[in-house]
């Protein structure tokens, strides 16, 4: 299977632990006041890295199922699927921070003028697909195979969407894009990076976890097999 | 080039079995119209050239995904999949031959439809109808690859529309932006964008969907 | 505390909400899997006891 080195789960889940913790002590007591938007921007350090995490979470889900489907090895087609369904959690919570963001900068809790909101809700519908799919087969090899498909479509609707849902609104309300948003620089970027990277140790370690259980239930059932 | 007789000759097979049994054009047809008329009563009688033209859209979406969601039905059902999947050709050429006649299908019914909305609503522009055409490839080639997965779930026609409908949003934007945009090229160009990405990803993936 | 203040702990009070439900989940299918396990032990014989009590190790 080619791996070699698997960093120890109990370390994994420590770093997540330390570095969630100086992330929040960091978003709180650390960062500066935004200019704009004052105290409310502090939203923007979990929102912006749960994003990205989730993003990282579906492409590292379409890579195993690309390895899926060119070796056929069923553990990458378990690791495909914890991936996507960490991404699909983390959706969930960008979703909901964005949803809270925009109320307090626009007064609304829904705007279609954000890129972002619009992209996640598109593909969570996706992905609740994607569930829908996999539930809807029996376990096997053809299961693996549809699932690892539809995955790999995934990302490549995700930069057609962002695509599409520019030229939308370019449409229904022609706006100006500037890249505005935070001036990134001193403590806001390095309580940026901090907060990036807790999201991402703390993903990878519930990963690690859920991945664990799954595949010891798969262990068990073949057992109970061999058993029987 | 085998690879075309074998496109063709399954493409033949589908069209000709629809000309004898006459199941998907009449429902599909019937469909796109009824939609016409429960629209002009759900939007009142001069709805904006916005709304008109997403009611369009809508409307050759969710017609399609009629035709799209029982094009692989009588394969499973006769078991003819099975003998498919072995035949001595390229495992893609089904889903080319599958996407063709769903294009034809849904280009019959459209030929119809558009001057039915043309006469309900108002005159669409050319740009409109060359949209139309766009997203009818991409719509078709996506639609009959997700009917090749539908197909093999227990859900099935269940199915179709929840794995569709998310990828068909791009098709919407782009389909829209050439109907009423000024200037419609860039609509038009993201949907020969999206014709490429998606049919260059069905084909090399369709094996796997149709293969154990 | 000021609107935005309460709007953005409710923010971060969510993400730990969700991130807290997850692990309780993951949590609870773990024990199911630890009741199948002894489950399976206590049918099958000491030695296939003993390779089920070992397997699980590595989870951490």
């Amino acid at each position: 299977m080619g791996r070699s080195y698997r960093i120890p789960l109990p370390a994994l889940a420590a770093s997540a632990f330390v570095l969630v913790t100086l992330a929040i002590a960091m978003v709180f007591f650390v960062a500066p006041n935004d200019a704009d938007q004052g105290f409310s921007q502090r939203i923007f350090y979990f929102h912006v890295s749960i994003a990205i995490t989730a993003y990282a979470c579906f492409a590292g889900g379409a890579w195993k199922a690309f390895r899926h489907l060119t070796r056929r090895d069923p553990r990458y087609d378990l690791e495909s699927y914890v991936a996507v369904h960490q991404g699909v959690i983390l959706g969930v919570l960008v979703l909901l921070t964005g949803s809270i963001w925009a109320k307090i900068s626009w007064g609304h809790w829904w705007l279609w003028s954000e890129d972002q909101l619009v992209l996640f809700l598109v593909l969570f519908l996706f992905y609740c697909a994607y569930f829908m799919l996999r539930f809807s087969v029996d376990p096997g090899p053809q299961r693996a195979n549809l699932s690892a498909v539809y995955a790999l479509f995934g990302v490549v609707l995700i930069p057609v969407s962002f695509a599409a849902i520019r030229l939308a609104k370019n449409l229904i309300h022609p706006v100006v894009f500037t890249l505005q948003g935070p001036r990134f620089g001193g403590w806001i970027l390095v309580t940026y990076c901090v907060a990036q990277a807790a999201m991402l140790v703390l993903a990878y370690t519930l990963y690690r976890v859920e991945l664990a259980g799954k595949l010891l239930d798969s262990r068990l059932r073949e057992l109970r097999e061999v058993l029987a | 080039m085998t690879y075309a007789r074998d496109v063709v000759a399954l493409a033949r097979k589908d069209l000709l079995l629809e000309l004898r049994a006459r199941d998907t054009l009449p429902a599909m047809l019937l469909f796109v119209v009824s939609t016409f008329v429960v629209f002009h009563f759900a939007v009142g009688s001069s709805p904006s050239r916005l709304a008109a033209n997403g009611l369009l859209w809508v409307a050759i979406v969710f017609t399609a995904l009629l035709g799209l969601g029982r094009a692989f039905v009588p394969e499973r059902e006769q078991r003819t999949l099975d003998g498919l999947v072995l035949a001595p050709v390229d495992r893609s050429t089904i889903w080319v031959a599958k996407s063709i006649a769903a294009l034809a299908f849904l280009g019959a019914a459209e030929v119809v439809a558009l001057p039915v909305y043309g006469l309900f609503f108002h005159r669409l522009s050319g740009s409109a109808v060359a949209g139309v055409v766009l997203a009818d490839v991409g719509i078709c080639a996506v639609g009959a690859f997700l009917g090749a997965i539908a197909v093999a779930t227990r859900a099935r026609d269940l199915l179709m529309p929840l794995l569709f409908l998310p990828l068909a949003i791009p098709i919407v934007v782009g389909g829209v932006g050439a109907s009423v945009a000024a200037s419609p090229g860039r609509y038009l160009g993201f949907l020969v964008l999206y014709d490429a990405l998606f049919s260059v990803v069905c084909w090399a993936t369709f094996e796997f969907v149709v293969t154990e | 505390m000021t609107t935005a203040e309460k709007y953005v702990t409710a923010a971060y009070c969510v993400v730990f909400a969700v991130v807290l439900a997850y692990v309780l989940i993951i949590a609870l299918k773990l024990t199911r899997l630890e009741r199948e396990v002894d489950a399976l032990a206590g049918r099958a014989g000491p030695e296939a006891e003993e390779e089920a009590r070992r397997e699980p190790a590595p989870v951490g």
